[in-house]
């Protein structure tokens, strides 16, 4: 298992990412600067947050111009598993290799702490260790987390089992007072339709040391690790 | 040369926090008249093209391709010529 | 018409805030009269903010030697301390109030932005930022929109940038009504063997300029009156600097890879007196001359004079002084991160400074005149006559409320007590994944990953003690931010200081400014935690008044082994509780008199150093011995407010019955038994069996130490007068800033 964290300007916690791969889940990890076409072999592609061009314009929407994205699309095309998180979702979006695309949370401010989610789907390289409904404490970091898509896709997701996470209640409960910046039918996550590419709004790798608020965010590494 | 206005807003089905809160604060401030606010962006560029609908096809593409997106947001531009 | 062929005349003399004295002294420098770009460089070079004349002589009074500092106070932009295994710190405070009275959002991010600088200047990674933030009374729709614009802005630069931002402290009193106090604190990391220094020397080393374009943004009053002269429209003149966090990213990363080369000389980021300031004290520093041409300066404005250039203050620029025959891996960096170096000039020989432009020459003078040889004032002091009055107190005529829990409920639903989180919410500090403690407990703590090691942060300032008695309001100010540290685990190794006053020309605001910085210095010599720089702010004032005079302090320090912090809520049911110290009567200054009598007045609480001193030694042996499960320190509301927070354990809210308060022999009235805010106290939860041993350390410290209850059930109580819900508690002291700002 090799892994590479993909470094765009403004990324920022690309680092963070990089130090869970290698001394937490003890896996071979580089960076890729993002202006490289070509990547080394990897099996997984680890899109950061942060803010990207400083997200100037539209979150992401410049990074998918980035040269590297062609690696990460022939990546995905080959089935292999991408992660994006926070930015890198965005980027995800923007790039079109996920549905949908995301507004200013609803509050209209950032928003950092911790919250729930429920692990809707356990069949995808990213949950495989976790259970279908199974309550994860991880934190968020975003002004523009508010995932939307549009009838016809959310009906689409749902029937493909394509949401993968959902903001909920310490207690597993859904609804609005959980959610924490308005995004559709509380979605933190979805995968495309062959599954290898998920985009999520919290950072796992906030959460998967002892030292830190919780440890729940390693289930996701060490799933797509395994 | 032609100077191309792009303004990009949010599509209708799309909720628009930014401009409802705006309109909020209008109606506070005593702007009760005011019945609907969308928050936008707006662009404008110089363009060299050897006519005008060249110039607005390569608007559209980049409009397309950057400065938009299709999935959430909708645009309109003006164009005019400068010498 | 140019600006060197302006006559001076003596308004444009005053308009550069020299005197006339001053303008003869540079006459004498130059041996000839200046023209007008060397007056705008001396007025600038010579003012408050870049010269320190007035506080000069003030700021001799803080220690700022010690064994572990490496780079002291004022030698560099900011002071840099070792903490072993090769590393070493580097932190600073400063100001950015003046800018965000004007503009909230702009002025509280480039004030970020301005001290990021200051520390990867040195070389050093920004690990945290926090800051100390002060406005009127949130009842006030204007101090709501500063409140808000303020924490957007620094939420915006310092989110984006990927520093976390953890917290600090936000007070609202009314002596802040118009001229808020927008206080920022950087700290850094860096190698020991990776600090750059910002100095230019060797004759011939190449000089770059990299980052943003330069504009007319930041050219205060006296460069408005010299633009009149020179005929040009002020219309786009912008009135505020704009921050760009994402080309501030790019300088960072692309500064610091360069700082892992054998590429740099030198290194000094260009914000107060912009390129002036660059020049002239990079050359002053490194014992050399220097030369650049502004016509190669990149500009985002045309027709800009030399004077304009050499003064501009646009942000995020960086001044890089380079090895020569080194210039290909400088640029290659810079050219990676999409920034474009410019070489504008070189090192020379001597100690002149001279600016050409196109290789005309447009400034000459020596950079050491300029950067550090400019005058110093001792100015007149004297106590204010209002204070012996104020400070006057009888007691008699202070009635004890029938319902002290009205009291303590006040206190928690006062924005100036209550919950931060909608402010701490908004800045991301967790980026980095090295957050170990989350704003609201005493000082931030983060761990540094590959060792075992741990920092501790505070920011203190009671600055109505400063108003009341300036002198032990330092004192405290000091003291308070060290016992927070502590309180942590971690033991205090530096301060640096942000000293807001207002005007010092009036002599009641110079002895204020006086003596709360002996006050300070006294402080910081019996807790043997130097200074290492800081930054002073002037002419804090509004039509409404002067701000009562606010020391903010900054203290960093170091846990050894991370494992032994101390969190500040009560963690376990059955743990006993303990107060330590001594409690006195002492009600004047205090947050209780302020807000339940509605009065400010009589003389703070004291501070004896040794006493409190023994409360930092006590709380940190007994961390190393791991026998403290929560520790948090008394200060404003005294014992039942520290009580109170102590129960917010943000994962779980914890009780406490705390009926042993006839332990504490104290004969002094029950208010300030409750509330009184005597110095040097704390409260510590305790596992029962480490009880005895808690107690012989205390006795063995000279520590007076008291049981006075335990953590248990969902109610605080508190001797006979106290019982309540914690949860009603906490839904005031978390629901009371979100309310005030739905509005």
């Amino acid at each position: 298992m090799r892994a590479v964290v993909v470094v765009f300007p403004g990324s920022n916690c690309d680092t963070d990412c990089f130090h869970v791969l290698r001394d937490v889940i003890k896996t071979p990890v580089e960076f890729v600067w993002h202006k490289e076409g070509n990547f080394p072999k990897t099996d997984l592609v680890v899109l950061p947050g942060g803010f990207s061009y400083g997200d100037y314009l539209r979150t992401g929407a410049i990074a998918r111009f980035s040269p590297a994205m062609e690696s990460v699309r022939r990546h995905a095309a080959e089935g292999r598993p991408v992660l994006g998180i926070c930015n890198g979702f965005q980027i995800l979006l923007e790039a079109g290799l996920l549905p949908g695309a995301m507004l200013r949370n609803k509050t209209l401010s950032f928003v950092c702490k911790p919250v729930w989610i429920c692990v809707e789907d356990t069949h995808t390289p990213f949950t495989q260790k976790t259970q279908r409904g199974e309550l994860l404490q991880i934190p968020i970091a975003h002004g523009e987390g508010n995932y939307y898509c549009d009838e016809e896709t959310l009906k689409k997701l749902k029937d493909n089992s394509q949401i993968i996470f959902r903001y909920c209640s310490e207690k597993g409960e859904v609804g609005e007072a959980f959610n924490p910046n308005g995004s559709r039918d509380h979605i933190a996550g979805i995968v495309n339709e062959r599954r290898n590419v998920l985009g999520m709004m919290p950072h796992p790798e906030r959460a998967s040391e002892a030292i830190l608020a919780s440890e729940d965010g390693r289930k996701i590494w060490e799933s797509v690790c395994l | 040369m032609y100077n191309a206005k792009i303004n990009v807003t949010l599509k209708k089905s799309v909720l628009d926090p930014q401009g409802q809160t705006i309109l909020h604060a209008l109606e506070s401030l005593g702007f009760k008249d005011v019945k609907k606010v969308r928050v936008g962006k707006f662009f404008e560029l110089l363009i060299e093209a050897c006519d005008r609908k060249t110039a607005e096809e390569k608007i559209k593409e980049m409009c397309h391709q950057l400065l938009i997106n299709p999935v959430i947001e909708e645009y309109t531009f003006e164009m005019g010529e400068v010498k | 018409m140019t600006t060197s062929e302006i006559k001076i005349t003596p308004e444009l003399i005053r308009a550069h805030g020299l005197s006339p004295e001053e303008y003869e002294k540079i006459k004498s420098i130059l041996s000839r009269e200046p023209n007008l770009t060397e007056l705008g460089m001396f007025g600038v070079m010579w003012s408050e903010h870049c010269s320190y004349k007035n506080s000069k002589p003030i700021l001799k009074l803080f220690p700022t030697q010690g064994p572990k500092l490496l780079v002291r106070a004022g030698e560099e932009n900011a002071g840099i301390i070792d903490i072993g295994e090769g590393l070493a710190i580097c932190f600073k405070i400063e100001s950015h109030n003046h800018p965000s009275a004007i503009e909230p959002f702009q002025g509280a991010a480039t004030g970020v932005g301005g001290i990021l600088r200051d520390i990867f200047t040195m070389g050093a990674r920004p690990v945290l930022l926090m800051n100390s933030l002060r406005f009127g009374s949130l009842e006030k729709p204007h101090n709501r929109r500063l409140f808000r614009g303020v924490v957007a802005g620094i939420a915006h630069y310092g989110n984006c940038i990927g520093v976390p931002t953890l917290g600090g402290e936000v007070y609202f009193q009314n002596c802040y009504e118009g001229n808020p106090l927008v206080n920022v604190m950087c700290l850094g990391i860096v190698n020991k063997d990776a600090i750059v220094k910002g100095k230019a020397s060797g004759g011939g080393n190449p000089v770059y300029y990299v980052g943003a374009t330069t504009g007319r943004d930041g050219l205060g009053g006296a460069a408005f009156a010299s633009r009149e002269l020179t005929e040009e429209s002020q219309e786009d003149r912008p009135a505020v600097q704009v921050g760009d966090p994402f080309m501030e990213k790019l300088l960072l990363e692309a500064c610091l890879e360069l700082t892992q080369t054998d590429a740099l000389v030198g290194m000094q980021d260009l914000g107060a007196a912009g390129l002036t300031c660059g020049t002239c004290e990079t050359a002053s520093r490194g014992h050399s001359g220097i030369q650049i041409d502004i016509a190669k300066v990149p500009r985002r404005e045309t027709e800009m004079t030399p004077y304009e250039v050499m003064l501009s203050e646009s942000q995020e620029r960086m001044f890089i002084i380079a090895k020569r025959g080194k210039e290909k891996i400088v640029e290659d960096i810079f050219t990676k991160w999409d920034l474009h170096a410019v070489k504008i000039g070189e090192v020379k020989d001597g100690n002149e400074m001279r600016v050409f432009e196109e290789g005309r020459l447009v400034a000459e003078v020596p950079a050491r005149a300029l950067a550090d040889e400019g005058p110093v004032y001792r100015r007149e002091e004297k106590e204010p006559g209002y204070l012996k009055a104020l400070q006057k107190l009888d007691l008699s005529k202070i009635t004890e409320p029938k319902d002290f829990q009205e009291v303590l409920k006040k206190f928690l639903s006062h924005p100036s007590i209550a919950s931060k989180a909608w402010v701490w919410q908004q800045y991301d500090h967790m980026v980095r994944t090295d957050t170990v403690f989350y704003p609201g407990h005493d000082a931030a703590l983060i761990r540094i990953k590959g060792t075992q090691k741990g920092i501790a942060v505070s920011t203190d300032c009671n600055s109505l003690y400063c108003y009341l008695d300036p002198y032990e309001g330092g004192k405290i100010a000091v003291a308070e931010a060290a016992r927070n540290v502590a309180c942590s685990g971690a033991v205090p190794i530096g301060v640096t200081n942000c000293l807001n006053f207002a005007n010092p020309m009036k002599p009641e605001i110079f002895w204020q400014f006086h003596r709360a910085v002996e006050g300070m210095a006294e402080a910081c010599r019996a807790l043997k935690i130097p200074v290492t720089g800081g930054n002073v702010s002037f002419y804090n004032e509004s039509p409404a008044g002067a701000i009562y005079p606010t020391p903010t302090v900054g203290v960093a320090g170091l846990l050894e082994n991370i494992e032994n912090r101390v969190p500040s809520f009560f963690q376990n049911e059955g743990d006993l509780i303990f107060l330590l110290g001594e409690t006195f009567e002492e009600i004047g200054g205090t947050f209780y008199l302020t807000v339940w009598h509605g009065l400010e007045q009589g003389l703070p609480p004291r501070l004896e150093l040794d006493r409190e001193v023994r409360l930092q030694e006590f709380i940190l042996e007994q961390a190393r011995a791991s026998r403290l499960v929560s520790c948090h320190d008394l200060s404003e509301g005294g014992l039942a407010l520290a009580l109170a927070e102590s129960t917010f354990n943000p994962a779980k809210s914890m009780g406490a019955i705390c009926d042993h308060l006839d332990l504490i022999p104290a004969k002094i009235r029950e208010d300030a038994l409750y509330f009184g805010e005597s110095q040097s106290r704390a409260v510590i939860s305790v596992h029962p069996e480490d009880k005895e041993a808690v107690i012989q350390a205390a006795q063995h410290h000279k520590l007076p130490i008291y049981l006075i209850g335990k953590v248990d059930g969902n109610l605080l109580q508190i001797g006979d007068r106290i019982r309540l819900s914690v949860s009603e508690l906490r839904s005031l002291y978390e629901n009371a800033i979100p309310e005030k700002m739905k509005t």
